[in-house]
């Protein structure tokens, strides 16, 4: 088993409010892997180093092997910097990539507050995610000269869809969707752009426990089919639990523990962070 | 060199001066962008429609009584314009109310139109105002001198309102978190229109300086100033009051510099007038590139 | 395709070349002189460049106010590169400079050039300001149309634009001809071909996977740019593209009205074609050409007696004196952006299958009516 991402003393820093304080962490292929703490504990600000969203202010984010995303405090920030590793990769290149290109890459991903494409309908929102991989130029597309490469994109979202369970829905608007398949549609988008690595923001948020059940086999199914690796956040226990391969923790930006689910599950300092201590006893 | 002071000392003059009135218009902008997150289109134009209200009041009032009406007049004006085109709008998106900013002023400006018949109208001579002046040899009007001295008192109570007040408070509340003022119980319509009343205010005082200057009125006369106004608020930061009349004065003795570029460069030609207005704006697009958030300006990240 | 797309695709094709049949017929039979060519040439060259501001605004969510200045860019273009050498020389057009361009061209090749250089300028404008947000994105366009304003009547650049002077004496209107022959070509109907054929790339643009990546972009860029959707690479060639169609509008402008001036460029035209994309419905490119029109027809004809002292057989030369007619406008619009903000056509398309919905709506009404009646 190969590592498909790994993070080197990531540490994200606002102002002078670090977020995410030299997390390391490790995505081996073929795994499924959570990241889990309390509220305000800086997992979506990870996953937003990870896409590119943010420029993380230190540390190193690998992909296949390769560095995709590199940086170290400098300027004013090296002055303001409250994270630890300063200078550990002061002489690498800063590789500083928008979102699209960390998609482009084979690293998807869904929003913890679901972020459909409003004014489109089921199939458009899965079919505009199509265009990453859209070869023809836009003269081409204009003139229908790429009229195959529109038929295999539509051909695609059909076959996508169809696994989904989302075909019947394909005319509606997505956003009139129940909750429950609005997520699957964001899922199904994401995967419309062929990732090797799909990171889920929350995907249980808002279901019940019935639906936490049907998503935990629905997240095992997708990744056997279409061979991919999971990284998510989530805050249901038993969907983490039951599904995991190895579980992060954070707390206050920091990774405070990290092992199997049933490692994660005695552990104290877990424990503490989401019952919290009492410190007057 | 005194030789070249004393030729070009006017355009100096002249640059301080109208700095001080964009400084006016400005504060206008940068308020109400720093409260509600919108460029006021329509601002300049009720500026011009304070310099029209003046040149109708004058000629059948004394200006003691005109010129408080005038103030009176264009702070209604500020109140309704609000109230009417963007308290519907509030939960809109900002395109829209940007919208109907845009489309106020086009209303404005049509009105000024009907009513003067699309001819210039002459200003009044307001009697301290006009009194021609002796500087270093550069022949003026007292209004030249008088602008930068007024913008600075106006700007100092303006600050201690804003520092001092209830609704100073409740302003700096509101510019700094919209949704959360609302829920400590501010009342956000109070606040609103309070900025707009005193954006409107000191356009009409800018009206009085800038229009004794050029002396006439048009309906398209407030589309300039307002517009170089907006300029110098992004430049000094927008919502900052101070970053706003900095880069009102900034900017008019830029623009002053360029107009008097024929002999100050030593560069003839007939352009150099229309060319200052082109530097504003590629002004504009330099300081949004280099530094989007101007001089006194706080950044913002978006939330994902 | 399936059958019902087909059908409606024909029945479409179908009404647009009724159109044109009619406006050949018009052009035809009624005289050259009529007011319904000013409306309809207007109109046309309006929609086309109310069609790509719509693509900037209503489909790639960019406030852009660059317009005018895209506009005047392809007026300039056009009317420098169609004026026949001879009168580059002589002195008629240009009096007080020397003209450095030294030949000219057809219509056609003047038209692309115009939107070339538009697209061009855009382009380059384009790199700084297309990473600024909605509102400062807003307020950059406009200044840049305001420089290029400023620019094109410094005498700086007399031997090229003629200073602050009119440019005329190009290929306007009056001198189209068939290609390679002097038999006079109907302006009308040239400028419906011209709009007709600009317009239907637009749409196919829309609809092509580069329109869907617009649209996800106005939708949500934060989602649109995890799809893998450069943000940068897309609103530049949205940018690029809507910019222009600007200039061929322009150049069509340039053409309808025998003369072109820096002057005719100015901020409250982007204005009026804002309001027009409002009035007939961000992201409707079909309500952008029916609020052209009916902006033009109103303001050009129908409601030009509020201009002149009598309207509706009311005479009032008081009231109705010059200038209220654009005041009553600027209330109408007033009231369309704050009551009726999603225009004619929300951001719906104009269909039959609308229209008979729309009629049995009626009937279904007329009928109840009539129950209640009876």
């Amino acid at each position: 088993m190969s590592t498909l991402l790994e993070l080197e003393h990531v540490t994200m820093q606002f102002g002078g409010v670090v977020a995410v304080n030299d997390l390391s962490l490790h995505v081996d292929d073929d795994e499924i892997i959570a990241l889990i703490g309390p509220n305000g504990a800086g997992k979506t600000t990870a996953f937003n180093c990870i896409t590119g969203v943010y420029e993380p202010t230190n540390g190193r984010i690998s992909f296949e092997g390769r560095p995709i995303i590199v940086n170290h405090p400098s300027g004013r920030m090296r002055k303001m910097y409250g994270g630890s590793e300063a200078d550990l990769f002061a002489d690498d290149r800063v590789i500083d990539p928008t979102p699209d290109q960390i998609t482009k890459l084979g690293i998807a991903r869904t929003f913890q507050n679901i972020r459909l494409f409003r004014s489109m309908n089921v199939f458009d929102n899965v079919l505009t995610a199509m265009h990453i991989r859209a070869k023809a130029n836009v003269f081409s597309s204009v003139f229908r000269l790429s009229w195959r490469e529109e038929r295999q994109m539509r051909r695609e979202t059909e076959k996508l869809l169809r696994e989904q369970g989302l075909w019947e829905h394909r005319d509606e608007k997505a956003t009139s969707l129940p909750y429950g398949f609005q997520r699957r549609l964001e899922i199904a988008r994401a995967l419309a752009t062929q990732p090797r690595l799909l990171l889920l923001d929350e995907p249980a948020a808002g279901m019940n426990p019935q639906e936490t059940l049907e998503l935990s086999a629905f997240i095992r199914e997708i990744k056997e089919r279409y061979g991919l690796t999971v990284l998510m956040i989530e805050h249901h226990m038993d969907l983490v639990m039951g599904i995991s391969d190895r579980v992060y923790v954070l707390d206050f930006g920091s990774l405070i523990a990290d092992g199997t689910p049933d490692e994660i599950q005695a552990d104290q300092r877990v424990i503490d962070a989401y019952l919290g201590v009492s410190e007057d006893v | 060199m005194a030789d070249f002071f004393h030729q070009n000392l006017s355009y100096f003059l002249s640059g301080i001066s109208v700095g001080g009135q964009y400084a006016l218009i400005a504060i206008g902008y940068t308020m109400v962008y720093g409260i509600l997150r919108l460029i006021n289109f329509a601002h300049g134009d009720v500026f011009m429609c304070a310099g029209l209200m003046m040149v109708y009041l004058s000629s059948s009032f004394p200006f003691f009584i005109s010129i408080p009406l005038v103030l009176a007049m264009t702070v209604v004006l500020g109140f309704v314009i609000e109230r009417v085109a963007y308290k519907p709008l509030r939960s809109a998106p900002r395109m829209s109310v940007m919208i109907s900013a845009i489309g106020v002023s086009y209303l404005l400006q049509n009105a000024a139109l009907y009513f003067t018949g699309g001819l210039a109208k002459v200003y009044p001579e307001i009697p301290v105002l006009s009194r021609s002046v002796q500087i270093g040899g550069a022949a003026t009007r007292l209004v030249t001198l008088v602008t930068p001295f007024l913008t600075v008192i106006l700007v100092v109570l303006l600050t201690l309102l804003i520092k001092h007040t209830k609704i100073g408070m409740a302003m700096r509340a509101v510019s700094r978190d919209f949704e959360t003022s609302q829920l400590m119980g501010i009342r956000i319509n109070k606040v609103i229109s309070m900025t707009f009343m005193l954006g409107s205010l000191l356009a009409a005082v800018a009206s009085f300086l800038y229009f004794t200057n050029y002396a006439s009125v048009t309906p398209t006369s407030g589309s300039m100033p307002g517009l170089k106004a907006f300029v110098a608020a992004v430049f000094g930061g927008i919502g900052s009051i101070p970053g706003a009349v900095i880069g009102a004065f900034i900017i008019g003795i830029c623009e002053n510099i360029i107009k008097g570029g024929a002999s100050i460069f030593g560069i003839p030609g007939s352009g150099w007038t229309t060319f200052s207005d082109a530097f504003t704006f590629a002004f504009l697009i330099v300081v949004l590139i280099v530094k989007p958030t101007g001089l006194f300006g706080e950044k913002s990240v978006d939330k994902v | 395709m399936d059958k019902e797309k087909r059908n409606h695709l024909i029945r479409l094709f179908v009404a647009i070349a009724l159109v044109y049949g009619m406006v050949a017929v018009l052009e035809a039979t009624l005289r050259p002189t009529s007011i319904v060519f000013t409306v309809l040439r207007k109109g046309a060259i309006y929609s086309l460049v109310a069609v790509s501001m719509n693509l900037l605004n209503g489909f790639t969510g960019l406030f852009s106010l660059g317009q005018a200045g895209f506009m005047l860019l392809g007026a300039y273009t056009y009317a420098i590169l169609t004026m026949p050498t001879a009168v580059k020389e002589s002195d008629r057009v240009y009096r007080y400079y020397d003209c450095i361009v030294h030949f000219d061209t057809g219509v056609i090749v003047g038209l692309i050039a115009a939107g070339l250089v538009a697209a061009l300028f855009a382009f380059l404008i384009g790199l700084p300001v297309l990473r600024l947000k909605s509102d400062y994105l807003a307020i950059a366009t406009l200044g840049f149309a305001e420089i290029i304003r400023a620019i094109f009547q410094w005498d700086v650049l007399g031997p090229l634009t003629n200073g602050a002077n009119l440019l005329r004496e190009f290929k306007d209107l009056s001198r189209i001809t068939l290609p390679f022959s002097d038999i006079p070509f109907p302006p009308t109907l040239f400028v419906f071909i011209v709009v007709g054929i600009c317009i239907l790339l637009i749409v196919l643009l829309i609809n092509s996977t580069y329109g869907r990546a617009f649209k996800a972009i106005r939708d949500d860029e934060i989602a649109a740019e995890a799809m893998g959707i450069s943000l940068f690479r897309h609103k530049e060639l949205s940018f690029v593209i809507s910019s222009f169609f600007a200039g061929v509008s322009g150049a069509l402008l340039a053409m309808f009205q025998y003369t072109v001036q820096a002057q005719q460029f100015r901020t409250v035209l982007t204005y009026e074609l804002l309001l027009i994309v409002v009035i007939g419905g961000i992201g409707s490119i079909s309500g952008s050409c029916i609020a052209s029109f009916l902006y033009i027809a109103l303001s050009e004809w129908w409601l030009r007696g509020l201009d002149m002292g009598r309207f509706l057989g009311i005479d009032a030369p008081d009231l109705f004196r010059s200038g209220f007619r654009r005041l009553v406008f600027s209330v109408i619009i007033m009231v369309i952006v704050l009551f009726f903000s999603r225009g004619i056509m929300g951001d719906k398309e104009l269909s039959f299958e609308r229209f008979k919905d729309g009629m049995k709506g009626m009937k279904a009404r007329l009928a109840r009516t009539k129950e209640v009646k009876g």
